[in-house]
């Protein structure tokens, strides 16, 4: 019999703040909704990864996914956008503060059909955020029509087919030149969670595609977003595992078991190898060939495909100040009475 | 004989390397102290479609636009029969004769002096290179020009040499170039030449810019910090300028920049990057024109609904649709004040001067902050890329008016922090900025219905509180925005209304005229003109909307007062029923609207037609 008092588990993260401290408004989605999972996958990786609620500002832009931002980090920001827009909006924001964390959730008709044009660049421009897109085939709130996500002959809930091929997110990011590209499943924590911890920590465009089923709209049978169909397609490539520079010397795990990548503020994350594919996280070319290849089998896989974890950020390709441009003041912005003779000479 | 009065165009091929030659020739007159305009009309191409440079001198100061060239330089055969149409009589047509083309003059045109030169033989003894022959042609007739007009050959040299700052082959091949068309000039040239330039002391302390430069040396120094743009004609300049200058004067000392600019992929972006830009704190501004303007629709009622401050300085060219994107107009009026869906209106600041593009380029963060709203400017081509004059401007020394922003240490005072609540009863609500460290200060943006506290709402109460709160916010917006400047026919020098006088006391002319923008020279003008048939007005130039209350008092105080639009709907004088219904039964609408810049020969006429030559 041990007489050790058992450990309570910590309740508090590394900041001293507590998990609701994160929490945020009910939501109003439908019961049963994949969003509502996402949004407490999100709150848990902001808690584990000890991130301050007022450094984090939550932007979206339109659509069931984007109104999740006002269910979770209440103490946060939250920038419910456009349709579509979301993707310049926090272009904007990012370049002006570079000390936010930005969570981006957008939808899959809000990237990859409104919003497809922002998407693109702001990949191209590596602005540094986590850019989520809750992906369920469908719109939801203008009641069920297909969305540019949608498979080839998936069924809509009224019986009509998808007649026109699917917009892959994962392989547009990663063509794109995207820096860090996963896909997951919004049922899938274990898998999601870490993901989501590497993806705020990251620097540049962290893009996690993450099926979403839609509960009332495109969960029927014929449909490929549906929660039975997902899980019976869903390949997990790895095993995930993020170790916080703090926990590095309690961790334990044997080399060559796992791979591990080093993320920018120190931390580990460590893959371990699942399925039967081969892939080398740190070549963009494998990722690619590995996803095409599954398009023949309909395999869904999920996981983290490529990381760049050097990558350099638009924030730094634009040479930017250390902090906020909202405080310079007048001597710091306007040129002085010498430059402006000077700036006046040239038009005399 | 007219001294520093004439005009002068110059018709070329666009590519073909006439613009520096122009803006010497403009230059060196400006240099030797004669008031002088500059005006490029060019097309909308790359190379090889008809351009004409207009220079206007004029020692009273008058240089708009003036529909006739006394002295004209025809360079380009395609258009050379029709320019010699563009002649006053009396005045002087110098044409490149080698293009095989002979002007003829008409019954009407029998006072117009034809001076063909060949500038083949010119050119060659010039310079040897194929290359460079095609461009020192020009300088070859500024040559032929600065004989004929008498301009200071010193004067002239030396702006050669500013032009191409200090590359010496370039400024001695030119300077060649130029010296042999002004001998030929003095041999072959006999005829008497009734124009002469002579050096004067007008251009004391002047400076000459387009107000694409002045409107960006604004953005820099009114702390303008994040630029998004997408290129598009005629507003593409006034970005470029700003990098310029934002390169050389904000670095900080590790040579970091104290600026961002992003060049968005299309309009679209560039409008959301400066609303998240403007959200985040920063003094944001993005440039456009007419198609730019449209797709920023949405956006903008997106800032005005969740009241984020931003500016758009939109330099209007001619619509609708792709329109003619070189030539000027101001027809966003409408677009711009009302720009997108719902019940949504912005503060437009109207600048008429380049000293004004300078101003404004400050005040309209200023206005945006102060008001949490999108600020739109409304520059035109005319004003944004032609060449003006005016006296060099102060150093600027106000401090930046940043608004209602609550920091970290005010929030700890309040007890709760609602975002969309009009505590001063001006309409305008306190915001915090993301990053603010307190758990009061967050709140959620949102275009969807919202209530005080910035949650969702669909309740009719709710809502109207807020929209309501946002019409006193344009109430207050009239003592934000710049006030109305006022002169008579008598004293041409335009002032806002001192303090504490009444409009009705200062103008007491029987008709007024209402303008605003780029047609104030033309105005002004038009007003010496009546004045030498005895008619004199008093003048209100509008410089923003909304109309701050003297406009009213202006326009209820005379008999009749003319709006000058250079638009075909007349938008400022429909905007004005709008606004102000009873003004209707005083207003008259003047109107221009071909793509050129109004003259004052225009404002004359339409205004006579309507008050009759018996006046």
């Amino acid at each position: 019999m041990s007489t050790e008092t058992p450990v309570a588990p910590k309740t508090t993260n590394k900041i001293g703040l507590e998990k609701k401290d994160y929490a945020g408004g009910p939501s109003t989605l439908c019961t049963g909704c994949g969003h509502d999972s996402i949004s407490a996958h999100i709150m848990n990786a902001t808690f584990l990864n000890g991130t301050h609620p007022h450094d984090i500002a939550k932007m979206s832009g339109i659509g069931c996914s984007s109104k999740t931002p006002a269910y979770y980090i209440s103490k946060s920001f939250g920038f419910n956008s456009m349709h579509g827009r979301m993707a310049p909006i926090s272009t904007g924001a990012k370049v002006v503060n570079g000390q936010m964390k930005l969570i981006g959730m957008s939808g899959d008709g809000d990237t990859a059909s409104i919003g497809l044009g922002g998407f693109a660049h702001l990949i191209r421009r590596n602005v540094e955020m986590c850019y989520l897109v809750a992906n369920n085939g469908v719109y939801g709130l203008t009641k069920g029509q297909f969305s540019a996500t949608a498979d080839k002959g998936a069924k809509q809930k009224n019986g009509a087919y998808n007649p026109f091929d699917t917009i892959d997110i994962c392989s547009l990011a990663l063509d794109l030149g995207c820096t860090f590209v996963a896909r997951s499943f919004s049922g899938d924590a274990k898998q999601l969670v870490p993901l989501l911890q590497a993806a705020m920590k990251h620097k540049g465009t962290a893009v996690i595609d993450i099926i979403s089923p839609c509960i009332t709209f495109n969960n029927h049978d014929g449909s490929t977003k549906s929660y039975t169909y997902v899980r019976e397609h869903d390949i997990s490539l790895q095993e995930l595992g993020i170790i916080q520079p703090m926990d590095e010397i309690k961790v334990d795990y044997a080399e060559g078991e796992r791979q591990a990548v080093q993320l920018p503020d120190g931390s580990t994350l460590t893959l371990k190898k699942l399925a039967k594919q081969e892939l080398d996280i740190t070549d963009r070319y494998a990722a690619m060939r590995l996803l095409n290849e599954s398009k023949k089998t309909n395999d869904i896989l999920t996981g983290l495909f490529y990381i760049d974890s050097k990558s350099e950020s638009l924030n730094d390709t634009l040479n930017m100040v250390d902090g906020s441009l909202a405080f310079l003041n007048e001597k710091e912005l306007r040129p002085t009475k010498a430059q402006w003779n000077e700036i006046l000479s040239d038009f005399v | 004989m007219n001294i520093n009065n004439f005009v002068i165009s110059v018709a070329t091929v666009n590519g073909s390397g006439s613009q520096s030659a122009n803006n010497i020739l403009l230059k060196s007159l400006f240099r030797m102290g004669i008031p002088v305009g500059g005006k490029n009309v060019f097309p909308s191409n790359i190379a090889g479609l008809p351009t004409w440079f207009w220079i206007r001198a004029d020692e009273k100061g008058f240089v708009a636009r003036r529909e006739h060239a006394d002295i004209f330089v025809a360079m380009n055969p395609t258009t050379l029969k029709e320019d010699l149409k563009t002649v006053k009589n009396g005045g002087y047509f110098i044409y490149n004769s080698d293009l095989g083309i002979k002007p003829e003059l008409t019954p009407e045109l029998q006072e117009v002096q034809l001076i063909p030169i060949s500038f083949k033989p010119l050119v060659d003894k010039s310079t040897d290179s194929i290359k460079i022959k095609k461009l020192v042609i020009n300088m070859v007739y500024v040559g032929v020009i600065a004989k004929l007009l008498g301009i200071d050959v010193p004067t002239l040299n030396e702006t050669i040499a500013d032009q191409f700052d200090g590359k010496e082959s370039v400024i001695e091949v030119n300077r060649k170039a130029s010296e042999i068309g002004f001998a030929y000039a003095q041999e072959n040239i006999k005829i008497p030449f009734l124009f002469k330039a002579e050096k004067s002391d007008r251009n004391k302390n002047k400076i000459m810019m387009d107000g694409n430069a002045a409107g960006a040396l604004g953005w820099l120094f009114g702390g303008c910090t994040f630029t998004a743009w997408y290129p598009i004609t005629p507003s593409s300049s006034i970005v470029e300028n700003y990098i310029k200058f934002a390169n050389k004067y904000r670095k900080d000392e590790n040579g970091k920049n104290k600026f961002a600019v992003v060049q968005a992929e299309d309009e679209l972006s560039a409008m959301c990057m400066v609303i998240g830009a403007g959200w985040s704190g920063a003094r944001s501004i993005t440039a456009t024109s007419g198609p730019g303007l449209s797709l920023m629709a949405e956006s903008a009622g997106f800032s005005y609904f969740t009241e984020i401050p931003t500016v758009i300085w939109n330099v209007q060219r001619m619509g609708p649709s792709t329109g003619m994107p070189t030539r000027t107009a101001q027809g966003d009026l409408l677009s711009s004040v009302f720009l997108s869906h719902g019940d949504t209106k912005h503060p437009c600041l109207i600048p008429g001067t380049i000293k004004e593009c300078f101003e404004f380029g400050q005040t309209a963060f200023d206005v945006a902050e102060r008001l949490q709203q999108l600020v739109i400017v409304l520059s035109d081509l005319d004003l944004g890329m032609n060449l003006w004059m005016e006296e060099k401007w102060d150093y600027p020394e106000k401090p930046y008016h940043r608004g209602k922003i609550l920091s970290t240490a005010d929030l700890e005072k309040v007890t709760q922090f609602e975002r969309y609540a009009d505590v001063d009863g001006d309409g305008i609500a306190y915001r915090t900025l993301p990053g603010t460290k307190s758990d009061k200060a967050a709140y959620f943006t949102r275009g969807s219905g919202h209530n005080r506290r910035a949650a969702y709402t669909e309740k009719s109460d709710e809502y109207l509180y807020i929209i309501d709160r946002l019409a006193k916010k344009w109430q207050t917006a009239k003592a934000y925005v710049p006030a109305p400047v006022f002169c008579d026919s008598i004293n041409l020098k335009s002032e806002e209304l001192p303090a504490g006088k009444s409009v009705k006391a200062l103008y007491k002319n029987k008709y007024g005229i209402l303008a605003y923008g780029s047609s104030d020279m033309s105005v002004k003008e038009a007003m010496y003109l009546f004045n030498k048939q005895n008619l004199d007005f008093d003048y209100c130039r509008v410089r923003a909307v909304p109309f701050n209350d003297s406009v009213l008092e202006f326009i209820k105080s005379h008999e009749r007062v003319f709006v000058v639009d250079q638009n075909r709907d007349g938008q400022m004088f429909e905007l004005l029923k709008m606004e102000m219904p009873d003004t209707t039964p005083h207003l008259s609408s003047v109107k221009h609207y071909d793509g050129t810049p109004i003259t004052a020969d225009t404002i004359v006429k339409n205004i006579k037609s309507i008050i009759g030559d018996a006046v």
